[in-house]
């Protein structure tokens, strides 16, 4: 079987379910700090454990924050109720988990991809996290281990977990609706996101059809992809695999499938006849939730720009395309206001864009102390060719490490800025090092044209502004 | 017996002065020491930890802090209420060894209020029962008639109380697992509305049913109980925010011009005795002597009442109950337990400790429930009982349009011999007939002891009332008691038979 392979004659469909623990001071139904990491067992309570007579008190910032993810989503928010999903798992303290059912807290809304492509969203509810088992002995699962170790600090902690409409037909599409999701859970701060550390989680429903059929194929649902990569991965496989079972006169079983990363491939973990009967019903516990209007009026007031309106608005202060990937970058590391300070003209925006896109992005912790003024000051002067940009690079590499004004630094290194007058003498002297070469790119042989912009770029110890210098080779030979 | 033995009686002269806590809680120590064998009340009797608070109480009021309103009362609390480092059983195998980190609001307002706690009494397992027959650790026996049960669930303090253990106690009420034993055992019981006392460290059997309420020899002693259960929690949702008008306000106030309909469903009920009509029809009688408008009334909807019990209870059990699987606490069957073979794997470990763990009744809910949520089921069942519990609260609703309280019986008869219904769960599920509407409605109702039948034992009639009417209901409950005739007194207590 080969993955990865473009199948012209079928079509992938997928739907995600992305589970994303919010980032509350506290749990959802109790106290306990809300927190990543800790010494096992450490962190829980009568609630969170389960024990005998504890109830839960819903937390109302989580409320919120699943509201604020529903408006982001443009979703109906609306009154829900909680229920019970029952199943015996050792690491579910009751036995069941406090989830929504058939009224979800957010309904039916949609998210666009950068691409302009626009996925569905069914729903986006509240529900509360496990604990973590850790299987030790045998290969790692629980049928198999010698005994298992529970650590209860996550149970509790609350999670919204955000339902598509299967609307996107390649892993491709799969992996930038998570990204998008992503960096829209990020930015409504909701969330962190990390899907590394497991804040962020996606199973994938995956069926395949031959193309132009409309009904949709029996689908399975992919579990344990812990990274964009593998979600891309396990997509392509599972659509892979359903492909040739079909091919193959098989048919494909609705069940469960485990991705396995090192194997790269997925296997059978419950079917359909195996699957829970989960006997939802109301929590009894807990009162109906019914956001008022002004509330929901009030979390929409204070939801913060999202992510495409923001490449729009870079777009538009850039002339760059809304999808280019420079944009889509400083959007999803959330340093639009970084070009903002620097964003005087088109001309000083462009330069931000790229600077910020491919300099700034690589040092996180540094772009975080950048003073904003000063970055401004170093754009300006890139934008305004009193920097080229390798001189641009390296004076913004030196105030990213150690501060300082760009000026002064461009100075220290000896940055002066050309004049137009000794470029001219160089690429004069350049032209007349290699006739050979000149004459053949004058005869239009244009790749060669970067054999003389290096050998500029060399004599001017890279102080040349090599735009500059294209022009006037071209000038030189006519055009 | 001179010295006063209600609980605003001790409560008076603890905080006066006039009588010592420790003597207080020693009198009652000794009639448990005398007695609880033959009864079997507790599961655990705290006798130590109550001489202590006792001794408190005493340095209190020396010290001349205010002691609280039940300054030196002993009270019996059922042992499905939690109670921090003190096992809480639920007379289950299941819980063995488990105690809770942590104390029931109820049981925190009651010390904050002076109480003493002299033990933890039995209950049918996980309150599941109509005799306290179905507990793990053995039946407890009426007090007026050692052969006899006291009633269930909450029978230990229905027990306590009439034995003289205790002139209080807490017991929960799911379907009328406070007001059956009650009238059982010659005492009062009350249900508040849901929402009134917190819920926050009972044990749930079904959460949408469950109260905690009092117990106490006499009406005004319940309500003074009641008062200081009642009161919003913000560790439990369902606990209303608002406070209701306190149980005691009207006691004294009489009935006249007071609206009283005898619900005509219930009277008629399935299986009551003829004595029980006969109590009814005298209490009625003697309301309207004193001044009452007392008519007939119908709650159409009342006689589906056990039927949506019997889904919904269950229901909600099979899921409360589903965190006892050997993992946490309480215990895990294996070699080590006593329960044969250490279990294979995960599942194993659920199969036999739950089997070991659980009696045969809870088992039987466990699957009762499981049966009616499950896929394909849940409208025919569990959401039809919904349907008519929505049905009876707009019966009650129209009722309470004519009239302030309703009046019904409470039990089918008087005690029962221990064992007569055990074979049969039917016949012991009707023991709740009259008293599951207010369960499935949330409303209030209390059992009042009202004379005794032909067997010597007491009878009781039940006081219903809408939602946080408790008020009017203690009012009405008040002048039943003025009225009654003699109410069978049980030998531990001075009576005789
Ligand atoms: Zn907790």
């Amino acid at each position: 079987m080969t993955t990865g392979e473009a199948r012209t004659d079928w079509e992938t469909v997928i739907g995600l379910e992305v589970h994303c623990e919010l980032r509350t001071q506290t749990k959802l139904f109790c106290a306990c700090r809300n927190s990543f990491g800790e010494e096992p067992n450490t962190n829980i309570c009568p609630v969170c454990l389960g024990l005998p007579g504890s109830l839960p008190v819903l937390n109302r910032t989580a409320v919120e924050y699943a509201m604020r993810i529903g408006t982001a989503l443009h979703c109906r928010i609306q009154a829900s109720q909680f229920h019970r999903k029952n199943y015996f798992y050792p690491d579910m303290p009751k036995d069941y988990q406090i989830s929504q059912y058939d009224v979800p807290i957010n309904a039916d809304g949609w998210l666009d991809l950068p691409s302009g492509q626009r996925v569905g969203i069914v729903r986006a509810h509240l529900e509360e996290d496990t604990g973590k088992t850790t299987h030790m002995g045998g290969g790692g699962r629980i049928h198999d281990a010698a005994h298992s170790l529970v650590d209860y600090n996550r149970s509790g902690v609350p999670l919204v977990e955000i339902v598509s409409a299967p609307d996107m037909r390649s892993a491709e599409e799969a992996r930038a609706y998570v990204d998008e999701l992503r960096a829209i859970l990020v930015a409504t701060g909701a969330s962190d996101g990390k899907m590394e550390e497991g804040s962020l989680r996606v199973d994938a429903n995956v069926s395949v059809r031959r193309r132009g059929e409309t009904a949709f194929g029996t689908r399975c649902e992919i579990k344990n992809m812990n990274s964009l990569r593998s979600l891309g991965r396990a997509i392509d496989y599972e659509a892979a695999r359903q492909i040739a079972l079909i091919e193959a006169g098989g048919a494909v079983t609705q069940e469960t499938r485990h991705w396995d990363e090192n194997a790269g491939r997925t296997g059978s973990m419950r079917s359909k006849e195996e699957a829970y009967d989960y006997r939802y019903f109301p929590e009894p516990d807990l009162v109906p939730v019914d956001p008022s209007p002004e509330w929901i009026a009030a979390v929409a007031a204070e939801l913060p720009r999202l992510p495409a309106e923001r490449r729009a608005a870079l777009a538009a202060a850039s002339g760059l395309p809304g999808d280019s990937e420079a944009v889509a970058t400083v959007v999803r590391l959330g340093l639009d206001d970084l070009v903002e300070a620097a964003a005087a003209s088109t001309a000083t925006a462009s330069v931000a864009v790229r600077r910020v896109a491919n300099e700034v992005a690589s040092d996180p912790e540094a772009a975080a102390r950048l003073d904003r003024v000063a970055f401004a000051r170093l754009v300006a002067m890139e934008a305004g060719g009193e920097l080229t940009s390798a001189q641009a690079r390296t004076v913004l590499k030196a105030i990213m490490d150690e501060g300082g004004d760009p000026a002064a630094v461009a100075a220290q290194l000896g940055f002066e800025a050309m004049d137009s007058g000794d470029l001219d003498r160089v690429v004069d002297e350049v032209i007349a090092g290699s006739p050979d070469e000149w004459a053949r790119f004058c005869a239009g042989e244009e790749k060669l044209q970067g054999l003389f912009i290096g050998a500029i770029k060399k004599a001017t110890e890279g102080k040349a502004d090599l735009k500059a210098a294209s022009t006037l080779l071209r000038a030189r030979r006519g055009g | 017996m001179s010295a006063p033995t209600t609980a605003r009686g001790i409560a008076a002269e603890v905080r006066s002065g006039a009588r010592r806590a420790v003597d207080v809680v020693e009198e009652h120590l000794v009639r448990i020491e005398a007695h609880e064998g033959d009864v079997h009340a507790f599961n655990l009797v705290l006798a130590d930890a109550a001489r202590a608070q006792a001794a408190a109480i005493d340095e209190a009021v020396a010290a001349g802090r205010p002691p609280g309103p039940l300054a030196g009362v002993p009270v019996a609390l059922k042992d499905n209420l939690c109670t921090r480092g003190i096992p809480t059983t639920c007379s289950s195998r299941i819980l063995e060894g488990w105690k809770p980190p942590y104390d029931a609001t109820v049981v925190q307002r009651l010390a904050a209020a002076g109480a003493v706690f002299v033990g933890k009494t039995n209950l049918d397992e996980f309150a599941m029962g109509s005799s306290t027959e179905n507990s793990a650790f053995g039946p407890t026996a009426n007090p007026h008639d050692l052969s006899r049960v006291p009633g269930g669930s909450s029978g230990g303090s229905a027990a306590a109380v009439a034995a003289g253990f205790a002139p209080l106690a807490l017991g929960s009420d799911t379907g009328g697992s406070i007001r059956q034993p009650a009238a059982l055992c010659g005492v009062v019981g009350a249900k508040p509305t849901y929402g009134l006392v917190s819920r926050y460290g009972l044990v749930a059997f079904a959460s949408s049913l469950d109260q905690i309420g009092p117990f106490a020899l006499d009406v005004a002693d319940a309500a003074l109980l009641l008062d200081v259960l009642a009161g919003p929690d913000r560790r439990d949702s369902t606990c209303l925010a608002e406070t209701a008008p306190s149980a005691s306000a009207r006691l004294g106030e009489g009935v006249d011009g007071l609206r009283i309909g005898v619900v005509r469903e219930l009277a008629d009920a399935e299986g009551l005795s003829a004595e029980v009509r006969g109590r009814l029809t005298e209490a009625a009688d003697a309301l309207s002597a004193a001044g009452a408008k007392v008519a007939e009334v119908s709650i159409p909807a009342a006689v589906y009442g056990l039927s949506a019990y019997y889904l919904i209870a269950p229901a909600e059990a099979s899921s409360n109950l589903a965190r006892y699987d050997g993992v946490r606490y309480g215990l895990r069957a294996g070699r080590a337990a006593g329960t044969g073979d250490d279990p294979a794997d995960v599942s194993a470990m659920y199969t036999q400790t739950r089997s070991a763990g659980f009696g045969a009744e809870v088992k039987r809910r466990i699957m009762l429930g499981t049966y009616a949520l499950s896929a394909g089921y849940y409208d025919a069942y569990y959401g039809k009982a919904q349907q008519v519990r929505t049905l009876m609260v707009r019966d009650f609703e129209a009722a309470y349009r004519d009239f302030d309280v309703l009046l019904a019986p409470t039990a089918p008869g008087t005690a029962f011999e221990l064992g007569a219904k055990t074979a049969d769960p039917l016949t012991m599920y009707l023991n709740d007939v009259c008293t599951i509407p207010s369960n499935l409605v949330g409303h209030p109702a209390m059992s009042v002891p009202f004379g005794g039948g032909s067997d010597g034992l007491p009878l009781g009639v039940q006081v219903l009332a809408p939602a946080l009417g408790e008020a009017v209901m203690f009012q009405v409950a008040a002048a039943l008691e003025a009225c009654a005739p003699p109410v069978p007194v049980s030998p531990m207590r001075g009576g005789s038979r």
